[in-house]
């Protein structure tokens, strides 16, 4: 695993131990070298020395200045196309620059490439992408590994050490799982922290920003970086933005972790058990209380969230016309023949599949059994979630049911493979903060994930008892 | 059997997609499997439950009301596929 670092990085920048064009031609090297895992939708090395002339031309000080990062191509950015993984968007060029990217840009950053994905983040292992699958860079060769999904691409970023750090979103667990798949460190915070403003929308109720990173105190600093309020995102949070980094704190004594019974699941690998128990026996030497809780509807879960989300998602692509921006099919001999041609043709199967599935649960005479249905179960998850956390002060699970399955295994039945969100899925439908840090191997020496649930707002909570898992174990 | 030949494409005309019968007959069963799945939430008691549908406990904030300059026509046009004199350009509709 690479030992890269932002915070040593950081360091070594305003030492003049290194500078921001070595750097980054390290980092430039390597992405040509790993080409073939296909982690980058674009990638444009001028672009990239034009960002590095312009910063060596900068006398300012700014807090992540010359530090290389990759981008999910789901955020809108102004110097580089944006594709959501889609040939509907095959040759957009935003004209605005999405919130998050404009608070990296702001602090320095700059922008190594736009990361694939599943098409508009809809999968678990970023091979629903139109510009073909990422590998996930621990493959052994000639077993090539999913790296998860949706964010895979970002994921995998990190993981080749492609850049000091990657944004990406999660609605269902799309940075949790292929973090916990490629061996990095992925957030996602509490729903509101971060403006979804200039992300391509796919479930808007429960879309949110967040940072893969090489560890717990990279991730720290990044996501400050990110979060804060904006008024172009009506859910959009007003809450203060703590120093996650200077805050963070190992030391658990007198905390309280919650144990979720729910979450020990028939046909669960042994090794993910195990590893699930390890974490629990190192926070219980660390003087944390082991708290037994329930979320009775966490098996609920999976399918609410199959509901809402392709519901939202039938509504929030339905911009996708041929009209504005994107493709648009030749064969258009009428209005509708043009719609229904390019959206057949713009679109890739599972899109279409949730499309389909939206707008039956959405059309008359559905609406209540299944929409309504969903919502109302929502509010019992977040209530179970409410609860438990009157006992405890964060939650601990496994954060994916398998370790990286093979690239080229069918994942013919959607159901099957929605169940790779089982352990993340209930903190999105409750939008509540969680990581997932790596903690131990399977027995192939993949690497596993924990993660970590933490009240609303409450990062800081959940950063230090990932801090301290990972400084256990490192 | 809840999704039938007719309604699949009922949605699909719904959806704005246009499906070949290959496509149809696969969507018919990935949706029928699907909403067969889903059913399992009828176990669960709902009576007087308010359904959620923003989980942000933050209130909705306020803003001046004041026009403000954002994109220009010319930025909102630069992606149209197709366009005319300041404008998006569609096939004819009115005959």
């Amino acid at each position: 695993m690479s030992k890269s670092s932002l915070k040593q990085t950081l360091k070594d920048l305003e030492t003049k131990k290194i500078s921001i064009r070595e750097l980054n031609q390290d980092y430039l090297k390597r992405i040509k070298e790993k080409d073939n895992l296909n982690v980058f939708i674009h990638f444009n090395e001028d672009n990239v020395l034009k960002q590095i002339d312009n910063l060596e031309k900068d006398n300012s000080v700014k807090k992540l200045k010359g530090i290389p990062i990759a981008i999910k191509d789901l955020f809108c950015t102004k110097s580089m196309p944006t594709t959501a993984a889609s040939k509907i968007l095959e040759n957009f060029n935003p004209t605005y620059e999405s919130f998050v990217t404009q608070k990296l840009l702001d602090e320095g950053s700059i922008f190594v490439g736009k990361t694939n994905l599943d098409e508009f983040a809809m999968g678990s292992a970023t091979n629903t992408s139109f510009f073909g699958n990422t590998i996930n860079p621990l493959s052994k060769e000639n077993e090539p590994l999913a790296p998860g999904g949706s964010s895979g691409g970002s994921a995998a970023a990190v993981a080749a050490d492609l850049c000091l750090g990657a944004t990406g979103t999660d609605t269902g667990g799309s940075i949790r799982q292929p973090a916990s798949f490629c061996g990095v460190v992925g957030i996602k915070p509490t729903y509101g922290l971060c403006s979804r403003w200039g992300i391509a929308a796919f479930a808007s109720s429960l879309d949110q920003a967040g940072i893969f990173s090489h560890n717990v105190e990279d991730a720290s600093i990044l996501l400050q970086s990110i979060a804060g309020f904006d008024q172009r995102d009506s859910t959009s949070a007003k809450v203060n933005i703590p120093n996650y980094f200077e805050n963070l704190d190992d030391d658990l004594n007198g905390k309280t972790v919650g144990i979720p019974k729910e979450y020990s699941i028939d046909g669960t690998p042994m090794e993910i058990s195990q590893i699930w128990e390890d974490a629990i026996k190192v926070l219980e030497k660390k003087g944390v209380k082991i708290k037994n809780i329930s979320l009775p509807h966490t098996k609920y879960a999976l399918p609410t969230y199959y509901i809402i989300a392709p519901a939202e998602a039938s509504s929030n692509l339905a911009r996708y016309d041929g009209v504005k921006y994107g493709f648009r099919s030749d064969e258009i001999d009428s209005l509708d023949e043009m719609y229904e041609n390019t959206r057949a043709q713009g679109f890739g199967r599972e899109v279409k599949r949730r499309i389909l599935i939206g707008t039956y649960v959405l059309s008359a005479g559905y609406y209540d059994a299944y929409y309504l249905k969903a919502q109302k179960v929502r509010k019992l998850i977040a209530d179970d979630f409410n609860k438990a956390f009157k006992e405890c002060d964060f939650i601990v699970t496994p954060t994916a049911p398998s370790a990286a399955f093979p690239l080229n295994e069918k994942q013919n039945d959607p159901i099957k493979m929605y169940l790779n969100d089982v352990f993340t899925v209930p903190a999105s439908l409750a939008g509540l903060p969680g990581i997932s840090i790596p903690f131990g191997k399977d027995k192939n020496n993949l690497p596993l994930g924990i993660q970590i649930l933490g009240k609303h707002f409450d990062e800081q909570q959940v950063f230090n008892a990932a801090v301290s898992l990972e400084r256990s174990y490192e | 059997m809840k999704i039938d030949k007719n309604t699949i494409n009922k949605i699909a005309r719904l959806s704005r997609i246009k499906l070949d019968d290959k496509e149809s007959e696969d969507y018919i069963k990935d949706l029928n499997s699907i909403l067969d799945w889903v059913e399992q939430l009828n176990e669960v008691n709902t009576e007087n439950v308010e359904p959620l549908s923003n989980i942000s406990s933050s209130i909705l904030p306020k803003r001046e009301d004041v026009s403000k300059d954002t994109n220009s026509s010319e930025e909102i046009l630069e992606n149209a596929p197709d366009k005319l004199e300041g404008f998006f350009a569609v096939p004819k509709v009115v005959e």
